[in-house]
């Protein structure tokens, strides 16, 4: 089979609605049209009929039951409604948020806000390999703390958090406990029984469907959570939500996670096999290349991985017919390297030389061995320009070289 | 990011990379920026002792396409001037011949900073100048 370029290789950062996906949502947007809210004709039943369909098909997905699937516009919103709603139904209750530092910005961001409101947040710090302590957790936890708010799966580096005993942790202090599973639901077994998660943020582009539509699950029993709206409106969405529903999303977005759910076992064999490969062709032919964040615990199609002595947005320059991306500060709009990667304890250094990749569904076994022999080009090139390369083999300790920041 | 032409050529196509013997007295070294900063320069001259002409120049950059390609132009602009030719070199010279945007601005300054610690660098090999010792601090 021929390649195509560019060969998409960032599948964390969103994916390819899959044609099956888009076939189920045409009739929505011409012959269903209907609002799902219109109770008295046939054109609300059917819109009505098929977003119930689709929360059922997501509910499957997480082992939730359809009521407890609230819509919204993507994980972003579903972050901040979740955080958010919590603080202010749980105000009486307590003040103490407890989240992590390489929580989404959505999370993050959205505890920054309350903190100005008064809410207290705690921010844990990451072991090396990116999961949280769960003894620090468990100390963290005050008889003010309200919620727990720690994702399931990182978007860097691809890190699973030890969901299910987090949950337990959670339940036993009587603390609800909220995850952005944006990046694990679909890809890996999410359970929110058996994980004890109370209140979860998905996104369906992240899964093979469209943008702008995303949901929350809000547990209805043992506990039955509380979320103040965050938008004021029709009272949609059992009062959580107002708004119009996006119909044709939601229909795609449930159809994303049927198959998500009828494929994952298969699909989670061979991304994982494509990466293993990708990493040790990398490791095979290149030095000092380093591996972001736990191996163990991690999503099976994600490889974060730093070539040491190779800055990172030179990198993406020369495989310019690839798309994947870095956490070189250069890449991002602050002009900082990853927070994420710092967190791990990384010095800048290593941050400034990673490359994530992310295998999906579309990628093909030619697709990944060509991104990895360009990759091997492309860093052999440039490190015969790095002075650090250069130094690192004369075997000076850069660490101990006396450079002065600009 | 879109990057100009000419980035994108010196990026392919980077002149003068390598390395020139640092223990030669008539070569200057300079070498500036940080790894935790993403970008560190190396830059050197090989000056003509009699004519005070740079007669070769070369560099490695560690650094985005827009570090490579200024200190690639540098060198470039470097050989056939004398000493204070190549004094008179400014970022802004940078800046407009590789078309880069504001927020690349700050890889002409590392150039030009890595052409005066280069010439520095010769001065005091060469007596022009007081060394500060043998020291090996990279400035910036």
């Amino acid at each position: 089979m021929s390649l195509k370029f560019p060969i998409y290789l960032d599948n964390h950062a969103t994916t390819q609605c899959d044609p099956r996906v888009v076939e189920a949502m045409l009739p929505y947007f011409t012959e269903h049209f209907g609002n799902a809210a219109s109770r008295n004709h046939p054109f609300g039943w059917e819109a009505e009929e098929a977003v119930e369909k689709a929360r059922k098909q997501i509910a499957d997905l997480i082992g939730a039951t359809a009521k407890e699937i609230v819509f919204t516009s993507g994980a972003t919103e579903s972050n901040n409604l979740a955080i958010k709603g919590v603080a202010e139904m749980y105000a009486e209750r307590g003040n103490h948020i407890i989240t992590a530092a390489t929580e989404h910005k959505a999370v993050l961001d959205t505890c920054k806000h309350l903190e100005k409101q008064g809410v207290r947040v705690t921010y844990l710090p990451l072991n090396g390999d990116g999961l949280i302590d769960l003894d620090m957790l468990r100390d963290a936890i005050t008889d003010k703390t309200i919620l727990v708010s720690i994702m399931y799966a990182n978007n860097e580096i691809g890190v699973i958090q030890p969901v299910a005993e987090i949950g337990k942790i959670c339940k036993e202090k009587g603390v609800l406990f909220h995850t952005d599973g944006v990046q694990a639901a679909g890809k890996i077994p999410v359970n929110v029984l058996s994980d004890n998660i109370d209140i979860m943020s998905l996104t369906a582009h992240k899964m093979y469907g469209p943008k702008g539509v995303g949901a929350l699950y809000v547990r209805r029993r043992n506990p039955r959570v509380q979320i103040s709206a965050q938008m004021d409106g029709g009272g949609h969405e059992r009062g959580m939500r107002s708004g119009t529903l996006n119909v044709p999303g939601i229909v795609g977005f449930g159809e994303a996670a049927a198959l998500c759910q009828k494929l994952m076992p298969e699909e989670s064999v061979k991304h994982r096999a494509m990466r293993d490969r990708l990493r040790a062709t990398l490791e095979a032919n290149l030095e000092e290349t380093y591996i972001n964040g736990s191996m163990e615990h991690r999503l099976p199609h994600n490889l974060n991985m730093s070539f040491a002595y190779v800055e990172g947005e030179s990198l993406l320059m020369g495989i310019n017919d690839v798309a994947v991306s870095s956490g070189s500060a250069c890449t991002s709009a602050t002009l900082e390297p990853s927070y994420v990667l710092k967190a791990l304890g990384l010095g800048d250094d290593l941050a400034h030389t990673s490359i994530r990749f992310g295998i999906g569904r579309f990628n093909t076994d030619e697709e990944v061995d060509y991104v990895a022999k360009k990759m091997i080009d492309v860093v052999t090139k440039l490190r015969e320009l790095s002075p650090l390369w250069e130094m690192f083999k004369e075997g000076i300790d850069l660490s101990k070289v006396e450079w002065t920041a600009h | 990011m879109a990057y100009s032409e000419k980035v994108i050529d010196h990026y392919n196509n980077p002149r003068n990379v390598g390395s020139l013997d640092k223990s030669d007295p008539n070569v200057g070294t300079g070498m500036v920026g940080a790894p935790e900063c993403g970008d560190v320069m190396k830059l050197q001259i090989k000056v003509d002792p009699v004519t005070g002409i740079i007669e070769d120049a070369k560099f490695k950059t560690f650094g985005c396409g827009s570090a490579i390609a200024s200190s690639s132009l540098a060198t470039e602009w470097l050989k056939g001037k004398t000493v204070s030719e190549a004094e008179q070199i400014k970022n802004t010279e940078i800046v407009s011949e590789l078309a880069l945007p504001p927020v690349k601005v700050h890889c002409s300054v590392l150039a030009e900073d890595a052409i005066k610690a280069a010439i520095n660098d010769y001065k005091v090999k060469s007596g022009m100048v007081p060394g500060s010792g043998a020291k090996e601090t990279v400035h910036a």
